[in-house]
């Protein structure tokens, strides 16, 4: 394993998160960059100026006059057949939301870096998942990182599943704000070539060619509106198969260990919490330590691929877990939970038929504290709760003075 | 048409076939046609040229009219596609082109 | 301009637009599209914004473009269109893609005066070399008449109608082409459908110069359900527009304005046809009074004393 990853490691470098999503582009021979600065995004797109200036990136750079023109500008860029790259957050990520829904329906390879922060109103620039989890109707392939060396690799992992002629749907990788793209962490950067021999160009996807003249973004009336989206809602489902694979050549090229879900300590686990992103899942592994000190048999399920849901992957590492709690850095209100992936969470076990208790937490919002005590505190409720087989019928906010 | 499933289209509701709209006959939505009087045109492209279509076709084709008069262009309405506007009718400046009602015309 | 067309024999025999798209029978922007096209050649990647020229071209299974095409949204054409002519360039240059293909935007007056305004300025700022055709048939037509910036003072549209407190479009028509002017881009123009030459030759001029930065066309074309005329007179009335003095055809080119004929006769306002003949044939204007015309006619007589003095300034 270690002779793998000396050969292919050019350098170690201490990098934000934002900056190793910088590295993973410059790395992967990205030919279209379009962005508006947005924090706690901008220092992405930084970085990446930084490359084109001085022509370590060969690139075109186009700095927008707004998130709805970024995510247009690639769009157009994807058409003409160019491997594209944009980053935005909150307000940016409602801004372009139309376009969103469009770059899916249109079957296009985009690559979106999102560092997570809370919606406005009130505005707040700190993270949280407010943002991402608003897009996740919008039909894109959804990562959820958890350190600045997964978003490095997770970028490269986006482009490959992106063009694939399988899937041809667009990549978002999200990661917290601030927490994770503001904050240095080791980071081990690959040799270009090994990075652009795993991403190979799809050349026969169809594109913007006088020699091949289509259309692309049709008006469709009811009778062919459904199953041109249709088609967009299969490939989004199949494309788990495909993730799936890229994760497999990934890890085995790069001697990493990635997968849909990552279980910590949840074999044996009585008490899982669902977790996902840097901090909450940090926080959690490490109150999960402390409770089986404490003689819990504690776990931890971080949901890494989000979109498509992976309804199997996380049924099978919690099914036999007497209680679960899931941990939601986003709000729903007025749902019946208010935590997104709670709601995910619990359709995934009623789907395959598992009756289980599962509580909703919301923490961390608009980067609210998240201390591993109160981690360490929901596994003890947890573990109350399946004493008293009595457990919370509503979300419970933690955190919140009230 | 309606049998083609989600799995017979291309992606994307991309339309790979160039033009395929001129297999759209909106020639059934005129009430009057314009007809040419091929012995009054004098091959002037007015017509052909203001048509929002185009429904007019400039064909390579001779004519004598019956005053004697040479052409080597004939100008031909698409009634396939012609809706009727009477743009060409309204412009032609020696009045060559006649809209005569579809029905009962 | 340079001259490409001198007659209208010159004009180029090939389509690569329509027949069979859904456009009303008389569709000024049709026409406007069509020589936009003819005058453009095969080697263009047209992208065009939502509305009247997207809906009845593209709806799907069927396109009545023969060149490629793409459509976003409606407010993102020039946006769009920015990423296409880099991914051209970075494509190009990495010896992916071999192409000397160049770029149009087409979009209405909707997606453009009003929803589209900020694509386009930034468009403009950031130098794409990108042609944006704008074909002004003034309301949101595709939506079914509803009244945008392009929109004329006191016309009939359905979000400005006429009625006894409020009688049509309160304010004035924006003056687009001084908005693209100020950002002082190589080559803007103004175009009309009953001059397809002058229009041809404006296409293929603001298509050279693309080498250099953006270009600018702005086409009026008429509609009969929004103008409220029958559909025989769209060209009739195009020419109108120009011949009163309402749309005078000018170019600025490389910051010199210069007048097209017949517009070059119109500064002596003698010369020019009296604006009643413009607005009579026109239902969205039967509500005028006297008042109302004298008002107009003051307005296109200040628009073409600011014409003058910018000719002055920049002729």
């Amino acid at each position: 394993m270690l002779g793998i990853r000396e050969e292919i490691v050019k350098e170690r470098l201490g990098l934000t998160s934002n900056y190793a999503a910088a590295y993973a582009v410059k790395t992967v021979d990205v030919d279209v960059i379009a962005a508006y600065p947005i924090t706690p995004q901008t220092t992405i797109i930084e970085k990446l100026a930084e490359f084109v200036a001085n022509g370590e990136l060969d690139a075109e750079y186009i700095p927008v006059e707004s998130e709805h023109s970024a995510l247009s500008a690639v769009v157009g860029a994807s058409a003409a057949g160019a491997r594209v790259f944009t980053a935005t957050a909150a307000q940016g990520l409602e801004f372009m939301h139309e376009v969103l829904h469009i770059t899916s329906g249109l079957r296009l390879p985009v690559v979106m870096a999102v560092p997570g922060r809370a919606l406005s109103a009130p505005i707040s620039i700190h993270g949280d998942y407010q943002d991402i989890m608003n897009a996740r109707d919008a039909g894109w392939i959804m990562i959820i990182a958890s350190s600045a060396q997964e978003v490095y690799d997770s970028i490269i992992m986006a482009y490959r599943i992106a063009e694939d002629q399988r899937v041809l749907l667009p990549v978002m990788v999200s990661y917290d704000g601030f927490l994770m793209s503001h904050t240095t962490e080791p980071v081990e950067l690959y040799h270009e070539e090994y990075v652009r021999k795993f991403t190979p160009r799809n050349l026969s996807r169809y594109r913007l060619d006088p020699r091949k003249p289509i259309t692309i973004g049709v008006i469709a009336s009811p009778d062919w509106y459904y199953e041109i989206k249709y088609q967009a809602v299969h490939a989004l489902r199949e494309s788990k198969q495909v993730i799936k694979e890229v994760h497999e050549e990934f890890n085995k090229a790069f001697s990493t260990n990635y997968d849909l879900v990552e279980k910590y300590m949840v074999d044996d686990a009585d008490y899982v919490l669902i977790t996902y992103g840097g901090a909450s899942s940090g926080n959690a592994k490490e109150a999960a330590r402390r409770a089986r000190e404490r003689g819990l048999r504690a776990g931890v399920v971080r949901i890494r691929l989000f979109r498509p849901f992976p309804t199997d992957e996380l049924v099978n590492a919690v099914k036999d877990a007497k209680i679960v709690a899931v941990v939601d850095r986003a709000l729903t209100p007025g749902d019946v939970y208010e935590g997104p992936v709670f709601s995910d969470v619990v359709s995934a076990l009623y789907s395959r038929n598992i009756e289980k208790p599962v509580i909703s937490v919301v923490h961390g919002i608009s980067q609210r504290t998240m201390l591993a005590d109160d981690f360490y505190n929901l596994y003890k409720m947890l573990d109350e709760h399946a004493k008293t087989g009595e457990y919370p019928r509503s979300t419970v906010f933690l955190g919140l003075r009230s | 048409m309606m049998r083609l499933t989600w799995r017979d289209l291309p992606i994307g509701g991309f339309v790979i076939e160039p033009g395929n709209a001129r297999n759209n006959l909106t020639g059934t939505w005129r009430t009057e046609r314009p007809v040419i009087d091929q012995d009054a045109c004098i091959r002037c492209r007015i017509c052909w040229m203001y048509c929002p279509e185009p429904a007019i076709l400039e064909l390579n084709k001779p004519y004598t009219t019956r005053g004697g008069k040479k052409y080597d262009m004939t100008y031909e309405i698409d009634y396939d596609h012609c809706k009727g506007c009477g743009i060409c009718a309204h412009e032609c400046p020696v009045k060559a082109i006649k809209m005569v009602p579809e029905v009962g015309g | 301009m340079k001259v490409y067309f001198r007659t209208i024999k010159d004009l180029p025999v090939e389509e690569h637009f329509g027949p069979g798209q859904l456009t009303c029978a008389g569709c000024g922007p049709s026409i406007a599209i069509r020589w936009l096209i003819k005058a453009a050649g095969s080697d263009i990647i047209v992208v065009n914004a939502t509305g009247c020229m997207e809906v009845t071209t593209t709806s799907y299974p069927y396109t009545a473009w023969s060149i490629p095409y793409l459509h976003v949204a409606f407010e993102n054409a020039a946006a769009a269109a920015s990423g296409v002519e880099s991914a051209l360039k970075a494509l190009g240059r990495k010896g992916i893609l071999d192409t000397k293909a160049k770029v149009m935007v087409i979009a209405g007056d909707g997606g453009t005066y009003d929803i589209g305004l900020q694509s386009l300025s930034g468009m403009l700022e950031r130098g794409h070399g990108v042609l944006y055709v704008l074909y002004d048939n003034e309301a949101y037509m595709n939506t079914g008449i509803q009244r945008s910036g392009g929109t004329p003072h006191f016309a009939w549209t359905t979000t400005s109608p006429v009625g006894s407190k409020l009688r049509g479009k309160v304010q004035r028509k924006k003056d687009i082409m001084s908005i693209v002017i100020g950002h002082h881009i190589p080559y803007a123009a103004t175009a009309n459908i009953a001059y397809p030459i002058d229009l041809a030759n404006k296409v293929k001029t603001a298509l050279d110069y693309l080498d250099e930065g953006p270009a600018f066309i702005h086409v009026l074309a008429p509609c009969p359900p929004g103008w409220r005329y029958p559909e025989e007179m769209t060209v009739e009335i195009a020419r109108l527009a120009t011949e009163t003095g309402y749309f005078p055809l000018y170019e600025w080119d490389h910051g010199r304005i210069r007048l097209n004929p017949p517009s070059n006769t119109h500064l002596d306002k003698s010369r020019r046809k009296p604006i009643i003949e413009y607005l009579k044939r026109q239902g969205r204007f039967s509500h005028l009074t006297e008042d109302d015309i004298k008002e107009i006619e003051k307005e296109i007589d200040e628009y073409w004393d600011y014409l003058a003095r910018l000719i002055k300034a920049f002729g």
